[in-house]
């Protein structure tokens, strides 16, 4: 049985503003099935004394202080933006919802 | 158009169930995960880096300030502290967030299981804390095209990330009941105090009118007798004291309706509308909500040491509610009347005039009286008018020394509202003082009885009552600077009575 249903890709599709064809729909649940069949392998080999973690490091509490440290001036920063208004992101129309 | 039904009417069919979600942006130097300065209103695109414009490589490191003071926010509210928690990625496709997700915390909040005593009307209210816990904020969208510059009709928005980053404190409460006809007050009240606490714990300027402090008002509706809950609708961006009052008041008459008529409340998120105090609907929450957490890989687990939690806790500041404590039993006033300068917002102005020399009820009277009749009329807070405390305390200084009577102090009042001056100042322009020259007063008497004979007649017969028309024309002749009670004993000492 398929892990990841095609519906579900449709689902993901969406919450990613992405287009996707009926075929692509096939194509990528097959492929997305296939990837979490290979990591739920994990799962199979983790016994119940093992807890689940989130990082590679055993690190704990990394922080810095609270120091203002140089911005990019905003040239440089709206430089990659494929277009600006008013020194600011121009971004295309937002649909559906308010926020 | 939406139907609503009469406050008092839903109240005697429905209880409302509420639930406060208070965002606070922290008063830290640099935003939550960098360096950037966290400035209200730079220029646009001014205080962005590489991690908070998400490029690629950046990596955030947690503010240890942020925690600090998220910390000290929960053992405010009575929380219990995680010993261990992670943030998580909060994932969503809007431009606000350059990084497609939001850094926050989603299972395991910094601080979580606290609550918060309230005094509404006599009662107390323990308002139940669910979590506090720890995110970013996101940057600032403007909608241009479209009629009403909102987001639907818009033909493209622009983005400002100076915002997108700064620490922003999540306070979640639990489902509050039993507030009765209360709830609108219980909320504001508890706004309020929240505001106050991060005030005095000095962790963020909590302006509400630029959104450092910003509510969301979830509300329900279940019938008299039942103790099942309804469906609730999220009211977002409620952005004064007032408007959360409104905003609950507004939605369990406009939820009372659609139920009374058998209909569904939808489970939505709502706008409050400041001019109409009315709430549209926004967004459905079904198709929204759906986030996918996951722990964020680029920051390690917060552990904090239970000794730096001991001594934060330890050294926390004296609470607003410990303090209105002690001061009401300094100042020997009722619960109304504390309660009453605490709605005002006069406390601390109160405090400060009776530091300034001024005697605990002078100080009231004036701040509770004359000067919030003159807040009220212009529509300013207590605060925000053009006197001191030092003002206030100098008056109550002349009025005691006889210098000035209530009368006349109302005038100096009106003289330094209206930028006239100090106290001082206002009274030597507008002449002001007490007429204390006995025989300038003498005069005056001699006019006014020769003016009022009939009164005077009265007077000499045995009237006594009848010297307030006569104490009344001195009053005027001076135009209020006589002593009132001097000048009535003069006149009777004249017209030969004892009073």
């Amino acid at each position: 049985m398929s892990a990841i249903t095609r519906d579900e890709v449709a689902h993901l599709a969406r919450l990613s503003r992405m287009a996707l064809t009926d075929e692509e729909l096939d194509h990528f649940a097959t492929q997305l099935d296939v990837i979490i069949g290979a990591v739920a392998k994990v799962s199979e080999v983790a016994a119940q004394d093992v807890p689940p973690s989130s990082h590679a490091l055993p690190l704990t509490n990394v922080f810095r202080p609270d120091e203002v440290r140089q911005s990019l001036p905003p040239q440089q920063a709206l430089s990659g933006a494929p277009a600006v208004e008013d020194d600011r992101f121009r971004v295309p129309r937002i649909l559906g919802e308010e926020m | 158009m939406t139907t609503i039904m009469a406050y008092d009417e839903a109240l005697d069919r429905f209880e409302p169930v509420l639930g406060l979600e208070t965002h606070v942006e922290l008063g830290t130097a640099s935003k939550m995960f960098c360096g950037c300065k966290t400035t209200f209103g730079a220029p646009p695109n001014t205080q962005v880096c590489p991690t908070c414009l998400a490029l690629p490589g950046a990596l955030p490191v947690a503010n240890e300030k942020a925690i600090e003071s998220t910390i000290r926010i929960g053992l405010a509210l009575n929380c219990s502290i995680a010993e261990w928690c992670r943030f998580a990625r909060k994932n969503y496709f809007y431009p606000d967030m350059p990084k497609n997700y939001q850094i926050s915390q989603y299972d395991e909040p910094l601080c979580y299981d606290g609550y918060l005593d309230l005094e509404v009307e006599g009662q107390t209210f323990r308002i139940g804390i669910e979590r506090v816990h720890l995110e970013e904020d996101t940057g600032k969208s403007t909608h241009v095209g479209g009629a009403t510059g909102r987001i639907h009709g818009a033909d493209y928005s622009i983005v400002d990330y100076n915002r997108a980053g700064i620490p922003l404190v999540e306070i979640v409460t639990k489902p509050i009941t039993g507030t009765d006809r209360l709830a609108p007050q219980v909320a504001r009240a508890y706004v309020t105090e929240l505001r106050e606490i991060m005030r005095s714990l000095g962790v963020s300027d909590v302006r509400m009118e630029e959104g450092s402090l910003r509510c969301d008002v979830n509300v329900s509706l279940m019938p008299r007798g039942s103790s099942e809950w309804g469906t609730r609708t999220e009211t977002k961006n409620v952005n004064s004291l007032r408007s959360v009052e409104r905003a609950v008041r507004g939605e369990i008459e406009r939820q009372a309706a659609i139920l009374a008529d058998g209909g569904k409340v939808v489970q939505e998120t709502r706008h409050f509308h400041e001019d109409t105090g009315t709430t549209t609907s926004g967004r459905s929450k079904e198709e929204a909500q759906d986030y996918r957490y996951f722990p964020d890989p680029d920051l390690v687990p917060i552990a904090p040491d239970p000794a730096w939690v001991a001594k934060l806790k330890a050294e926390l500041p004296e609470l607003p509610s410990v303090r209105r404590k002690r001061l009401q039993a300094e100042w020997g006033v009722s619960d109304h009347d504390m309660e009453s300068m605490h709605n005002a917002g006069a406390i601390e102005l109160v405090e400060a005039t009776i530091a300034a020399g001024a005697p605990a009820a002078d100080a009231r009277k004036w701040w509770m009286g004359e000067l919030a009749r003159r807040a009220n009329e212009s529509g300013v807070a207590l605060a925000n008018l053009p006197v001191t405390p030092a003002d206030v305390a100098r008056v109550t200084e002349l009025v005691a020394s006889g210098a000035l009577n209530d009368k006349l102090a109302r005038q100096v009042f009106e003289g330094v509202l209206a930028g006239e001056g100090t106290p001082d100042e206002v009274v030597a322009a507008r002449g002001l003082e007490i007429v204390s020259d006995e025989g300038e007063l003498l005069a005056i008497i001699d006019q006014v009885i020769a003016d009022n004979a009939d009164a005077a007649e009265k007077v000499r017969g045995g009237k006594v009552a009848a010297v307030g028309a006569l104490v009344g024309g001195v009053m005027k002749a001076s135009r209020g600077k006589a002593d009132a009670a001097r000048a009535r004993e003069l006149i009777l000492e004249k017209l030969g009575v004892s009073g």
